[in-house]
């Protein structure tokens, strides 16, 4: 997952306002939130800012991306390891004897599930981070070798 | 244990874990959905982006003339090496040892430049071992040396190791189970591990084990390279208090030790103190088969020449391994069944191979199979046709074909190879 800090060196760094931040820090934390897009800042689409550009639309998977919960799956990182099917709590609850044990889900309810070699989500509205009792947590996150999934 | 398939899973042969969970959805005999394998896994399912041909001297010919193309290099070899079979099943397996015992072969695998020597030890009982279920159900220290298996054996983790809740570990990864990882780099399992993590330098394995074995025995752990003692001691004390230990010894560990003294040396240690097991990460998936299967039959794993016309004769040594016997010139014709040795091994040990008839049996094509004399299609295993194979850890695991083919497998190759002689 990238960090605010990634996004702003990759950005013009002059504080130019276009964007509507005051900074180019704010316009950072903005990307990252998907409050604003990366279209959104003018200069980066001069010539001299090509590659960053291609380099922050490559990092920044737009909002529609997400899943209501705000997940994002990058795909291309995923390689199909399993650790977070098997890490997250609400599928360990729902297929303990499936996907809580390691093995292939068995249960319609998991949330994660990996097909083809890359993770799948489904029942999202399960997920702990969403809701009303929504809890912060990180366990498909911090699984994951490669930092495949991210939450915005 | 033999491990029997649920009738609706199959075995993904992407590597020596030979995940039994696997679905898959067929239409018109083409494998189209893949489910819980990993994306290794996959790669191996949907087949060779390259398949091979049955080819004499680049010609395409009939697989029947490729065949006898093949038993004839051999009846004029003096002496033949075959070499390979990490990728073929029991079965293939054991027609080869039969060949090379008709034929009078050196025969090897990788294992005589990767994992020999820790099967050998386990097959002799010098080290303890344990399956990776009873890893799963019991495990609460597990570490990862010299291996990353987040790259090599992708599901690792989460179907055996960490991350799966077990009998004894109900509570699974958060609570229950500490992982540890020794590394030269940050591989992308170290980073699993989080503080865990100790990042040697390149070849001090031995050291770093020597102060662990200090550090377990009571005394102040020094390495020869700086290195905050504390945190050996404090390694040592996790390990030292292990319910059911288990490390798992990657090709970084292997390659960096002259012989396995100092593994054995460690183990020994551990279990005074506590209760540690540990497992090869073999890479093919039935390399440890082929050992198994040749150590059942002569009493060595690896690198072994049979003499021809006396069916029990057989000499064992680093001579007959494959890198020694092509430094040496030892052989006059190869037979390569599932494996690329042109680009596995150095360029300067290839080079003999170059100027000796080659006989591929493979079924994609390879950098091997394009410099080979005679090349033969063979059946994917685990894919296009069943059979059985051994795990990383000794278990077995029997496997049925997913799809249909009328290729033949490399058993019905290697017969048909031995029916020509
Ligand atoms: S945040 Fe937690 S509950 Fe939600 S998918 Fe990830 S691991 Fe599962
Ligand atoms: S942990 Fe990461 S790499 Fe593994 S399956 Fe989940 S998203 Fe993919
Ligand atoms: S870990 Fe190995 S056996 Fe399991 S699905 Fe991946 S490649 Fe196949």
């Amino acid at each position: 997952m990238a960090n605010a800090m990634e996004i702003y060196q990759l950005l013009p760094k002059t504080n130019c306002k276009e964007c509507g931040k005051s900074t180019c820090m704010a316009f950072a934390v903005s990307l990252l939130s998907r409050e604003l897009t990366v279209d959104d800042c003018p200069p980066l689409k001069d010539d001299k800012f090509k590659a960053n550009y291609k380099k922050l639309s490559d990092m920044i998977v737009p909002a529609e991306g997400a899943s209501e919960s705000g997940m994002i799956v990058h795909e291309d990182k995923c390689f199909g390891c399993g650790n977070c099917v098997v890490a997250c709590p609400v599928n360990v609850a729902e297929d303990s004897l499936g996907a809580g044990i390691g093995r292939a889900p068995t249960s319609d309810k998991v949330i994660l599930r990996v097909e083809d070699g890359i993770v799948r989500t489904s029942n999202v509205h399960d997920c702990r981070r969403f809701g009303e009792n929504k809890i912060l947590c990180n366990g498909c996150i911090v699984t994951c070798p490669t930092e495949a999934i991210e939450f915005v | 244990m033999v491990i029997l398939l649920n009738e609706n899973y199959h075995v993904c042969t992407g590597c020596a874990l030979l995940c039994d969970d696997i679905e898959v959805v067929i239409d018109a005999n083409v494998i189209t959905e893949i489910k819980t394998a990993c994306r290794k896994g996959v790669s191996r399912m949907k087949g060779c982006n390259d398949p091979m041909s049955p080819t004499v001297e680049g010609q395409q010919v009939d697989i029947d003339v490729a065949i006898g193309a093949a038993a004839d290099i051999l009846k004029n070899s003096e002496s033949p090496l075959i070499f390979g079979l990490g990728n073929s099943t029991d079965g293939a397996q054991k027609k080869a040892i039969e060949l090379a015992k008709h034929i009078g072969a050196i025969l090897d695998d990788t294992s005589s430049f990767c994992q020999g020597p820790t099967l050998e030890a386990i097959f002799n009982d010098k080290i303890k071992s344990c399956t990776l279920d009873d890893v799963r159900n019991k495990a609460d220290v597990i570490v990862y040396w010299g291996a990353d298996p987040s790259n090599s054996h992708p599901r690792h983790l989460s179907k055996f190791s960490y991350f799966p809740r077990g009998q004894e570990r109900q509570r699974g990864w958060e609570e229950d189970r500490t992982m540890i990882s020794i590394d030269i780099r940050k591989s992308h399992t170290a980073k699993i591990s989080g503080d865990k993590f100790h990042q040697i330098p390149l070849q001090a394995d031995e050291e770093f084990i020597d102060a662990l074995i200090d550090a377990l025995s009571g005394k102040v752990p020094k390495v020869p390279f700086e290195y905050d003692p504390k945190r050996i001691l404090e390694l040592a004390n996790i390990m030292k208090n292990a319910r059911f230990g288990i490390i798992f010894v990657g090709l970084g560990l292997v390659y960096s030790l002259d012989n396995m003294d100092p593994i054995v040396k460690l183990m020994d240690k551990l279990n005074e103190l506590s209760n540690f097991h540990l497992i090869p990460m073999v890479g093919h998936y039935n390399m440890r088969g082929f050992n198994q299967n040749l150590f059942n039959e002569t009493g060595h794993l690896n690198r072994v020449k049979f003499e021809k016309g006396n069916n029990t004769k057989v000499q064992h040594g680093a001579e007959f391994s494959i890198v020694e016997s092509l430094n040496e010139k030892k052989v006059d014709a190869a037979l390569i069944i599932g494996s690329d040795p042109l680009s596995s091994l150095p360029r300067a040990v290839a080079d003999h191979l170059l100027n000796i008839p080659i006989i591929t049996i493979d079924p994609c094509e390879t950098f091997t199979s394009r410099k080979a004399k005679v090349t033969i299609p063979s059946a994917l295993s685990g894919v296009e046709c069943g059979g059985s194979a051994i795990r990383m850890d000794g278990e077995e695991v029997m496997f049925e074909p997913i799809i249909e083919t009328t290729t033949l497998s490399d058993e019905e190759i290697l017969t048909r190879i031995m029916e020509a002689l």
